[in-house]
């Protein structure tokens, strides 16, 4: 009996409390403002990006004066805590209760389709300059959500394909992360690489975060094989060059990387190790483009540290927002006009110096470069393009609609020709 | 037990219009809130649900289970399987999701119910590893770490008002389900084993029996908050199955209260609102819920609806003593 009467007052306090001290909400500054809801990952595995990819997407807005065609833009941003749950929660609110106009952001694949299932039923434009999930622009694309700035996960591996075939490589073993991003990224240098003639060996699938990988290289050091690919990110890439170099395996066989094996947020924390590993990017620090050596400049001065591909991209994918906005007189409101304004936007003066426009599909079309990891003037090391492929889109040389009729690249399906 | 002694049908009458105003007022909150705020509401009736569930097992049985979040995730990985992939309705897939998650505790209440105290609680958190595990590498039906997608707040439900008040009243029928449970003689007898097992067992019961049927029932009510999950977050990833959530689920039970079912209503509703009103002023709010379950532990280590009981009934002592 006691339990019963305890209950019903609890509940109706409950109930009471809830109605009274629901969490405060988020209030515009003004009516008239641009209001942006930003996801990022603060806290979780991937936690260190997230705070890059805020850098990135601010930077451009303080230069810009926080404002845009006459409108004051407020960033709203929450942290998705590098868990997809997390994330479709954030986004809720920044939809639902601090009514930003659109969203923008997340790092991790997994956080990025949940949002992205989310907004697919209220039509809110999200934009996903790091997200990397192949389907997202091909077989499962949605028309509000747009990855400017960004690129999918096998774009930039079919041309490093294409690369190693030329190179002479006749046999290549692979080494990748064992999730979607890694399968998308090692199947599209697979298939271009097996097409040409190639041959690939050996495919290792590793866990995310796995501190030993002696096991994997003792594998490939008897494997006989012209070059290693391996797919990395995080933490993983600065143990898995670490260990290649303390193998001896360095300078032994060439070894080939996904961009963000040898991107600044794995190389900056480190030695000599990662010296020249090939990767393929549309981004380089390295380049001696006028706009991207500016970029660099202002970033180092800025955060001192030279920019990673989260904040380059950020920065691009905000340039991006505002150039469509100024194009729609800052009218955000107008989804139809805003959506549009941002698919046929030409993006000039990126910090890429050249300009990117998207496919029909709503992926940007880039000059990927062939990018090699270089020691430079005072030390540090950073990547520098060797090779330049021109017009590179999400599909390689393929037709899309028999690309997208393929089945999209898992850890068993790598597009390899036999 | 002194509110036992009391006349009965008063007292009946009076719960009764407590119970219909707690009822009512829980049904007009969502017009009285915006709708982001209904969306919180509904979160926290279902892991109450899933709170309760837990404390079916850890305060009447005596077995804190560290698997819930995964049998509570499995029914969410097969409504949304059998609904987005298999195309069914989501009815038939809400069944069905129910349906795995029961099997699936019975199968691990076989497995584990031998077991007590931390053995227990290891055990559990291992199978609970399996699942997840399971949900991470079983990608070609899973989807791997990426997990799957579906639209399933079809026709009404799409209004998060009206699937607020659906799960309220889900969950209503559902708490009266499991306090029906735990105040029924197979209740006792569960509080006997917790009491002493060996007792139990001397008396004649079959106490393995007793536990498996237990943990399936338990298993059962987590199925049911699994596949609200489902149909309120359309989505479900290896997050879902992971030990956090079998830990939030737990720690909300603790929050409210080990053995006063209720409590972890309470527990849910303080877990969730904290965070979300935290989180709003600095994304370091987890701090702010640990220090939270410290001061819980030192001030009131039975619970904030255990304490507040303990605190009542000396008070009635008291005046009784007057």
């Amino acid at each position: 009996m006691m339990d019963r009467r305890q209950f019903l007052k609890t509940t109706a306090g409950v109930t009471a409390v809830s109605a009274v001290g629901a969490p405060p909400i988020v209030k515009a500054q003004g009516s008239g403002s641009i209001r942006i809801g930003l996801l990022a990952p603060l806290t979780g595995v991937v936690a260190s990006g997230g705070r890059e990819m805020v850098d990135g997407f601010t930077m451009f807005w303080e230069q810009q004066g926080e404002a845009i065609a006459g409108r004051k833009v407020e960033i709203v941003t929450e942290d998705d805590a590098s868990n997809p749950d997390t994330a479709l929660q954030k986004a809720r609110r920044l939809v639902e209760q601090a009514n930003v106009h659109f969203l923008c952001g997340d790092l991790l694949a997994n956080t990025g389709l949940a949002v992205a299932n989310y907004v697919k039923g209220n039509g809110v434009p999200y934009f996903i300059p790091i997200i990397a999930a192949d389907d997202l622009t091909q077989r499962a694309r949605i028309p509000n959500v747009i990855r400017i700035a960004g690129y999918s996960a096998s774009q930039t591996t079919h041309p490093l394909g294409d690369w190693a075939w030329k190179q002479g490589f006749k046999k290549i073993a692979t080494v990748s992360q064992d999730y979607t991003f890694g399968h998308e990224q090692c199947g599209g240098l697979a298939q271009v690489f097996s097409e040409n003639g190639g041959k690939v060996t050996q495919q290792l699938w590793h866990p995310l975060n796995t501190a030993d990988f002696s096991p994997y290289l003792g594998q490939i050091a008897n494997a006989g094989v012209d070059a290693v690919f391996t797919m990395q990110t995080g933490a993983d890439g600065t143990r898995f060059i670490q260990q290649w170099a303390n193998f001896g395996l360095k300078g032994r066989i060439p070894l080939m990387g996904s961009m963000n094996c040898t991107d600044q947020s794995v190389i900056r924390t480190m030695g000599a190790e990662p010296e020249g590993i090939v990767t393929p990017a549309h981004f380089a620090e390295g380049s001696d483009n006028p706009a991207t050596q500016k970029f660099v400049k202002d970033y180092e001065a800025k955060f001192s540290k030279t920019p990673s591909l989260y904040g380059f991209s950020m920065y691009s994918g905000a340039m991006w927002i505002a150039k469509a906005l100024e194009k729609v007189r800052g009218e955000a409101e107008n989804r139809a006009a805003f959506l549009e304004a941002v698919r046929t936007t030409e993006l000039t003066d990126s910090p890429l110096g050249t300009a990117i426009r998207l496919d029909a599909y709503g992926n940007p079309i880039y000059d990927i470069m062939i990018r090699k990891v270089v020691k430079r003037a005072d030390g540090k090391f950073w990547n520098v393009p060797t090779e330049t492929y021109s017009g590179v889109s999400q599909f390689w040389k393929y037709e899309p609609e028999t690309y997208m009729k393929q089945p999209p690249y898992s850890r068993t399906y790598q597009g390899i020709k036999s | 037990m002194i509110g036992a002694r009391r006349t009965p049908a008063p007292a009946g009458i009076r719960m009764l219009v407590v119970v219909a105003v707690a009822l009512v007022a829980l049904a007009v909150l969502p017009f009285l809130l915006p709708t982001y705020q209904v969306s919180v509401a509904t979160q926290i009736l279902i892991f109450a649900v899933l709170a309760m569930s837990i404390d079916v097992l850890a305060g009447y049985a005596g077995r804190t289970s560290l698997c819930h979040g995964a049998i509570f995730g499995a029914s969410t990985y097969v409504v949304l399987y059998g609904s987005s992939v298999a195309g069914l309705p989501v009815l038939t897939a809400m069944v069905l999701g129910v349906l795995a998650a029961t099997v699936l505790s019975t199968l691990f209440g076989v497995l584990a119910v031998r077991t007590s105290g931390v053995y227990f609680l290891l055990l559990t958190l291992a199978l609970g590893l399996i699942v997840w595990g399971i949900c991470l590498r079983w990608t070609a039906v899973t989807g791997g770490e990426n997990g799957l997608r579906g639209q399933l707040q079809v026709g009404a439900l799409a209004q998060p008002r009206a699937l607020y008040l659906a799960v309220l009243a889900g969950s209503a029928f559902l708490s009266f389900g499991m306090w029906r449970f735990v105040q029924s003689p197979f209740g006792l007898t569960l509080r006997g084993i917790k009491d002493s097992e060996s007792r139990m067992r001397s008396l004649g019961y079959n106490v393995p029996l007793h536990l498996v049927i237990a943990f399936t029932v338990s298993g059962f009510f987590a199925g049911t908050a699994g596949a609200m999950y489902a149909i309120f977050n359309n989505f479900v990833s290896p997050s879902t199955v992971q030990l956090s959530q079998s830990v939030a689920g737990l720690l909300m039970a603790i929050v409210g209260g080990i053995g006063t079912l209720f409590g972890s209503v309470v527990g849910a509703f303080l877990i969730i609102a904290l965070e979300q009103a935290v989180s709003l002023y600095t994304e370091r709010w987890l701090m702010v819920l640990g220090a939270m379950f410290v001061l819980i532990m030192i001030f009131a280590p039975e619970g904030v609806v255990g304490k507040a009981r303990a605190l009542i009934s000396r008070n009635a002592e008291r005046r009784v003593g007057q």
